[in-house]
């Protein structure tokens, strides 16, 4: 699979590392929230079978986090954004 | 329709007119006591056990495809009880002591061998953990036995004990464990189920679920809907996307993992092998074929097949472990979705959704558990409380911090 890194263009997916489900970026407030919406967001998945937003780690290239979209009933990538940027059109500060 | 060597000989002295189907194709009936999602190894046996251990009548498997024609016919075919934690290896022990009784039990020669398999180690801190594992194995009433490199040389002189990286020190070997023929395995169980009433239905696609006030009604199919007091879903590697069908989100993630065939070689390797280290494993069928596979491809999939990488990274692992494998060429590679669970251990329990039970996140070793899986479901189905060995196999595990986590990864299931 080929990741088109919005910083680097098109690498290897071999660079990356994954990690999952780019909702795991909305980490819920630990002040706030209780331990049921702690666990949702930990361990529970909605592992659809076709369009999938999910991080990967650019650990062998400029370490930068996306959120990339892909295909899982097929594997076809279809974009790749920084998560920096995700997070902050979600009105994060990073 | 019972087998026996007899009975070949008469069919042979007949020819062979008289071997009948081994189970009916019937239509579905309007309703059912339980019906069955997924006709794969463990929803067989979980009808077969249902039948035959647990006393249910009016029983249905319902399959999408034909029957085994998902992960039952796609693994490399082990079988073994060598696990570690408490809410692992009583259950899988439980699952080994019926592989060894379930031909005779279900009259079906399902080729279960018990040609041994054994864990390379390579440290001393290996040798600790393995040493540990061992006892825990044999507190469990398992077997296991601490190999020196001495007695692993004498098994296979062939392998690379001077590899720089993972020298051979030893293994960990459980002699009770083997291969099974697989398919034979789903064949077995259907024809025992079918023989004691169980309509398998195939060609049958749930395609919802009727619930009303927190209670299973019954299934939409695309053989119109189906009416049932107890549902139980069976279909490891697709479980997020039939329990989405009653609402509910599962703490599982759907993997691909790739399985290899070598082209027939003489027989050299006599049991299974596992190279942890260099994430590979290896066994050799009677066919001759080295069978083999390494890690998940580690990213979300659907797509029963992998990439390059992976394969060139089990490629280099059995290199490593075996120069002598070299020129073999590779016959067949394929690809099966796995339920990855957020720490690697299955879950057999009841859902929030009264009469609908669950069966699944058995990530890439279900086929190994086949018959205890069978049984425990069944035994949770007919008498609505977890049997003793998959106790632990609870939904609520990782709310209440009781996770099996045997690698000690956490929720990251691309690492288990």
């Amino acid at each position: 699979m080929i990741i088109p890194h919005p910083l680097l263009g098109p690498r290897d997916a071999q660079e990356f590392v994954y990690l999952g489900d780019a909702s795991l970026m909305n980490r819920p407030d630990g002040m706030t929230a209780g331990i049921e919406a702690f666990h949702d967001w930990l361990y529970q998945r909605d592992n659809p079978a076709g369009i999938h937003r999910e991080l990967w780690y650019h650990e062998q290239g400029d370490r930068s986090w996306l959120v990339v979209t892909r295909n899982t009933l097929t594997h076809e990538i279809l974009g790749a954004e920084l998560a920096r940027d995700v997070a902050r059109a979600m009105g994060r500060t990073k | 329709m019972r087998y026996s060597g007899l009975r070949v000989i008469a069919e042979a002295l007949t020819g062979h007119k008289g071997w009948k189907p081994v189970w009916r194709d019937p239509a579905p009936q309007p309703d059912y006591d339980i019906v069955i999602v997924g006709g794969g190894g463990h929803g067989l046996a979980t009808a077969y056990y249902l039948a035959k251990e647990f006393g249910q009548k009016r029983i249905a498997v319902l399959e999408k495809g034909w029957l085994g024609s998902g992960n039952v016919g796609r693994n490399t075919t082990i079988i073994r009880s060598n696990y570690l934690l408490d809410g692992n290896e009583p259950f899988y022990e439980f699952s080994l002591r019926l592989w060894e009784g379930l031909e005779q039990d279900f009259n079906y020669n399902a080729m279960v061998s018990q040609r041994g398999i054994i864990n390379l180690i390579h440290t001393d801190a290996q040798r600790d953990a393995f040493t540990r594992r061992g006892n825990a194995m044999i507190l469990n009433g398992a077997d296991a036995e601490l190999l020196d490199q001495a007695q692993v040389r004498a098994m296979y002189p062939f392998l690379n004990f001077d590899n720089a990286r993972f020298p051979i020190k030893g293994a960990l070997m459980q002699r009770r464990g083997g291969t099974v023929r697989h398919d034979a395995v789903a064949w077995g169980y259907a024809r025992g189920a079918d023989s004691r009433g169980v309509d398998l239905i195939q060609n049958c696609e749930v395609t919802g679920m009727r619930i009303a006030g927190g209670r299973i009604l019954g299934l939409e199919t695309t053989r119109g809907f189906i009416g049932a007091r107890k549902v139980g879903v069976a279909v490891a590697g697709s479980s997020s996307r039939v329990m989405a069908h009653a609402g509910l989100r599962l703490p599982i993630e759907s993997h691909a993992l790739q399985a290899f065939v070598s082209e027939g070689l003489k027989p050299f390797i006599d049991g299974v092998m596992t190279f942890g280290a260099g994430h590979f494993y290896v066994s050799q069928s009677d066919k001759g074929g080295l069978v083999f596979g390494g890690d998940i491809d580690g990213y979300n999939s659907y797509a029963a097949r992998g990439n390059l990488p992976v394969i060139e990274d089990v490629a280099e692992g059995g290199m490593a472990l075996m120069p002598a494998i070299g020129r073999a060429r590779l016959l067949r590679i394929w690809g099966g979705i796995m339920d990855m669970s957020m720490d690697g251990s299955p879950i057999i329990d009841r859902t929030p959704v009264e009469g609908l039970y669950f069966n699944g996140g058995w990530c890439y070793g279900g086929f190994k558990a086949t018959p205890a899986s069978g049984w425990c479901f069944a035994h949770l189905l007919a008498r609505d409380e977890p049997h003793p060995t998959a106790r632990a196999y609870r939904f609520d595990r990782f709310l209440r911090g009781l996770m099996i986590d045997e690698k000690g990864q956490g929720a990251q299931p691309n690492l288990h």
